[in-house]
């Protein structure tokens, strides 16, 4: 069998980096292809220069062997090719036919020929088995659900080949599994496919062969039939990587943290946290387990500051701090790691030094009366640099300017670097690679390991089975069930996550 | 636009109109009255419409335009000066004169537009200063051209101040002048029926063609637009080509259709007011329209209030004060802008230069 997309040699080149060295793969009709690689590997670039948005230095791309060159995306679709990029390429205020059509409308006369291109949807959507429709709006839509628009944009467009750019980055473990089904059926149907992740685990559930990139360039290529995680893992980071987290039994003392009955409303305005109670003890992590959106947000944010809740109690170290502002939580000892380190975690264009101190620049010695300390600040960020190994040109670059693993060490190392009791950590290696999963892995636990009660929010099952103590599962807006970790399994977890009564749930194992 | 918007619009021009028949009652009957307002509503509503429009296809491109004003004032001053021009020195007659001023009204406003894609669209320079670029520009060129070409003794026209071709006559639209008392309604000078038609047309391209649809999409989500093979600065070049074609036929308006003359700022802050119709009418075009009648309301108050100056009850005596009256249109437009009658939001991008 000939390959449907085969590139040789392809180099690009960005001032300081050498994005792609000489990359050379082929795609087989029907295949699913994983490229795997940590953050900064240089397959995005890959991807952008297969679908015409950046232009190769060097190197040509064949479809069905014959010789191509994209200079826009217009001709990589033309040649049969789809992308599915990260973040959605979507109109949010959009329909989803909208967004479809949208650079290949078909009109009758003038005028958009809406209920046409609704038709063609519901086709496509049928023959696939992707369920969307046409006449939602996308901002209604669940992030899952913009994905299958993605999708059904590509094919739209007859893409014979399809790239899914990090697709599971940001769906829940439910969604993610709906769209390896999706995979499997549209590779069924002679859709040929390009997935790009950092995730072993999905690597060898679903490619049928893997491409492993390193530092720009292609380390090896393997199958899952004959490599297992530790392997791929080491391949990716080029040095031998510990998947299991170590760590010893926990030494738990008195309570630090205590939540008494907490409701908290959304923003929306609706009931999110529904009488919650638990307390976390020095020298413990206290893991909540959880399907995104089931309120851990929202009792994440009434524990630090950001939103009053509506009744009950949160104490700690014995201090009500049930309605204390985020600035009088954190000066009596906590840290806190957001769910959204772009959004509540750093200034992204302030320079990584001013990030560093955001929580406690008004303090000595950064501050003197009204005046900052510029020396004062510049020399802590160095040293918190060197301590935390944050990859950053210097210490006056933009936040925004580092990758999303080094953005998060920032936000680790200011809310580490001082003496702490309470961390509360959402999602801390959320869209991370191997290698800063591993170190924020460690940190958390050398935190517990001197003392300190850590509450740690994760989606990510197998986050919180390696890192907690006890775990505790969220359900609309209530902790159904802690346990001791000993006691948790996958499934049983899984279960309670789905909204079954703990001993129904313990029957089903 | 929401329900909400619309009857908020309707209940202050029913107030507006309800002052002036209120005040009028003994000396005129109510339908003459508010056939008179309404006519006049839609007459000095025209600019507002035609800056509103105008802002609405810049900024659901993507582009913040403040320059409409500007824009407008230079259309004016130029569309005036081609057809005196026109008229004087090559001798046309008053229709061919009037004609010939309003197309180098509309070129004007496009090259004012091609300045103002220039500056924000290639060298990414911020909107709102490229904006208030052009306003500042649009007083000193046409303050400046103003002086030399009609009041210097060596000027174009030898010193002699140039006779005007006039305005553009009222258009007797067929069947609907004729019906009796509401037909004044419909007799309307071109521009103004020109604006009204561009209100739906402009309605039509941008929610129902493809080009619209693009337009849309560059102005909310710039890179998705290109990833499926739109180039997103050309769409934003010819919607503000548009943008200033259409302020340019609202410069028109002033010295063309208006007044036979042209004064230093005649504009007088209505590109401003245009702005503010735009944005009470969430960037779509009918809304913006309804906005901008909210407004011209509020002026044809003004207008229609002279008539009945002598009639003012004596406990009204502050409305013989024009400058009260004069303020409702500005203070209309704070109330609108505090937001009391439910957000409006922005395109995404508005104002957001593309970088790939």
């Amino acid at each position: 069998m000939d390959p449907i997309l085969e590139i040789r040699n392809i180099t690009k080149q960005f001032p300081g980096v050498l994005a792609n060295d000489h990359i050379s793969f082929s795609l087989m009709p029907g295949e699913v292809h994983a490229f795997l690689g940590e953050n900064g590997a240089g397959k995005t670039t890959l991807m952008n220069i297969l679908y015409g948005l950046y232009q190769p230095d060097e190197g040509e791309i064949l479809v069905h062997g014959n010789p191509v060159r994209f200079n826009s995306p217009s001709d990589a679709i033309a040649s049969g090719i789809g992308m599915v990029h990260q973040h959605f390429m979507l109109i949010p205020v959009f329909t989803v036919a909208e967004n479809i059509m949208l650079g290949s409308e078909s009109t009758k006369g003038l005028v958009l020929d809406r209920a046409g291109v609704a038709k063609r949807v519901r086709e496509l959507s049928h023959h696939y088995s992707l369920d969307v429709d046409p006449e939602a709006l996308v901002e209604q839509l669940p992030v899952g659900v913009q994905q299958r628009v993605e999708i059904v944009k590509a094919l739209y467009r007859h893409a014979k080949i399809l790239i899914l750019d990090e697709p599971t980055a940001s769906l829940t473990p439910q969604e993610a599994q709906d769209l390896f089904r999706i995979m499997r059926e549209l590779k069924e149907q002679g859709v040929s496919i390009i997935f790009i992740t950092h995730k072993l685990k999905e690597v060898l559930s679903i490619a049928d062969r893997i491409t492993v990139m390193r530092g720009g360039k292609v380390v090896g290529t393997t199958d899952p039939q004959t490599s297992t995680e530790t392997e791929l893992a080491t391949m990716m980071v080029g040095r031998a990587v510990s998947l299991e987290v170590e760590k010893g039994p926990a030494h738990p003392q008195g309570n630090v943290l205590e939540v008494q009955d907490l409701q908290v409303k959304d923003i929306r305005g609706l009931i999110a946290v529904n009488g919650v109670s638990l307390e976390v003890k020095a020298g413990e992590i206290l893991g909540v387990a959880g399907v995104q959106g089931n309120g851990q947000t929202e009792l994440v944010e009434a524990i630090t500051g950001l939103h009053s809740p509506v009744s009950g109690s949160i104490h700690l170290m014995g201090h009500d701090i049930t309605h204390s502002s985020p600035r009088a939580i954190t000066e009596l000892g906590s840290g806190h790691i957001p769910e959204d380190r772009q959004r509540d975690g750093l200034v992204l264009s302030f320079p990584v030094a001013d990030n560093l101190v955001l929580n406690m620049y008004y303090n000595k010695p950064f501050a003197r009366g009204m005046s900052m300390q510029e020396k004062e600040v510049i020399a802590h960020a160095d040293q918190e640099i060197k301590n935390f190994d944050v990859r950053t040109p210097s210490a006056l670059t933009p936040a925004g300017k580092l990758s999303g693993g080094n953005q998060q060490k920032v936000i680790v190392a200011r809310e580490l670097s001082r003496p702490i009791h309470l961390l509360v950590a959402s999602q801390p290696t959320r869209g991370l690679d191997v290698g800063s999963i591993e170190y924020i892995h460690k940190q958390i636990i050398r935190r517990r390991d001197e003392g300190v009660a850590v509450l740690l929010v994760s989606t990510e099952l197998d986050e919180i089975l390696q890192l907690s103590d006890r775990i505790a599962v969220m359900y609309r807006g209530k902790i159904v069930a802690i346990i001791p970790a000993e006691e948790a399994t996958k499934e049983y977890l899984g279960l309670l996550m789905a909204g079954a009564a703990p001993d129904q749930a313990r029957q089903k194992i | 636009m929401d329900l909400r918007r619309f009857l908020f619009i309707a209940a202050i021009i029913v107030a507006l109109f309800a002052v002036v028949v209120a005040v009028g009652a003994g000396h005129e009957t109510p339908l003459v009255i508010i056939v008179s307002m309404l006519a006049t509503t839609l007459a000095v509503a025209t600019p507002l419409t035609l800056g509103a429009l105008s802002g609405v296809f810049c900024e659901r491109s993507g582009v913040v335009n403040i320059g409409i004003e500007g824009m407008m004032l230079t259309a004016a001053f130029f569309g005036w000066f081609a057809s005196v021009y026109a008229s004087t020195i090559l001798k046309m007659d008053t229709m061919p004169s009037l004609l010939v001023g309003v197309f180098f009204a509309i070129l004007t406003g496009a090259l004012m537009g091609l300045l103002h894609a220039v500056l924000s669209i290639t060298f990414k320079v911020d909107q709102v200063i490229g904006g208030t670029v052009i306003n500042i520009l649009a007083i000193g060129i046409t303050g400046f051209l103003n002086r030399q070409l009609f009041f210097e003794k060596n000027g174009l026209f030898g010193g002699q101040f140039p006779h005007a071709p006039g305005v553009l006559p009222a258009i007797h639209v067929p069947f609907l002048a004729d019906i009796p008392v509401i037909g004044r309604v419909f007799q309307q000078q071109p521009i103004t029926i020109a604006a009204i038609l561009l209100v739906f047309i402009s309605h039509f391209v941008l929610f129902h063609t493809r080009f619209g649809l693009r337009t849309r999409a560059v102005g909310e989500h710039p890179r998705a637009a290109d990833t499926v093979g739109i180039n997103v600065n050309r769409m934003r070049y010819i919607n503000v080509l548009i943008g200033g074609c259409l302020s340019g036929l609202g410069g028109a308006y002033f010295t063309l259709q208006s007044v036979p003359s042209f004064e230093p700022m005649m504009t007088n802050g209505r590109g401003f007011v245009a702005l503010a119709a735009m944005i009470f009418g969430n960037w779509t075009p009918i809304g913006s329209w309804a906005a901008a009648l909210v407004f011209g309301a509020a002026q044809a108050l003004q207008i229609n209030l002279q008539f009945f100056r002598n009639f003012i009850p004596p406990q009204w005596a502050f409305l013989q004060q024009s400058y009260v009256v004069g303020m409702v249109p500005y203070i209309l437009t704070m109330i609108i802008l505090t937001g009391l009658i439910g957000r409006t939001i922005a395109p995404a991008a508005d104002g957001v230069p593309y970088e790939k």
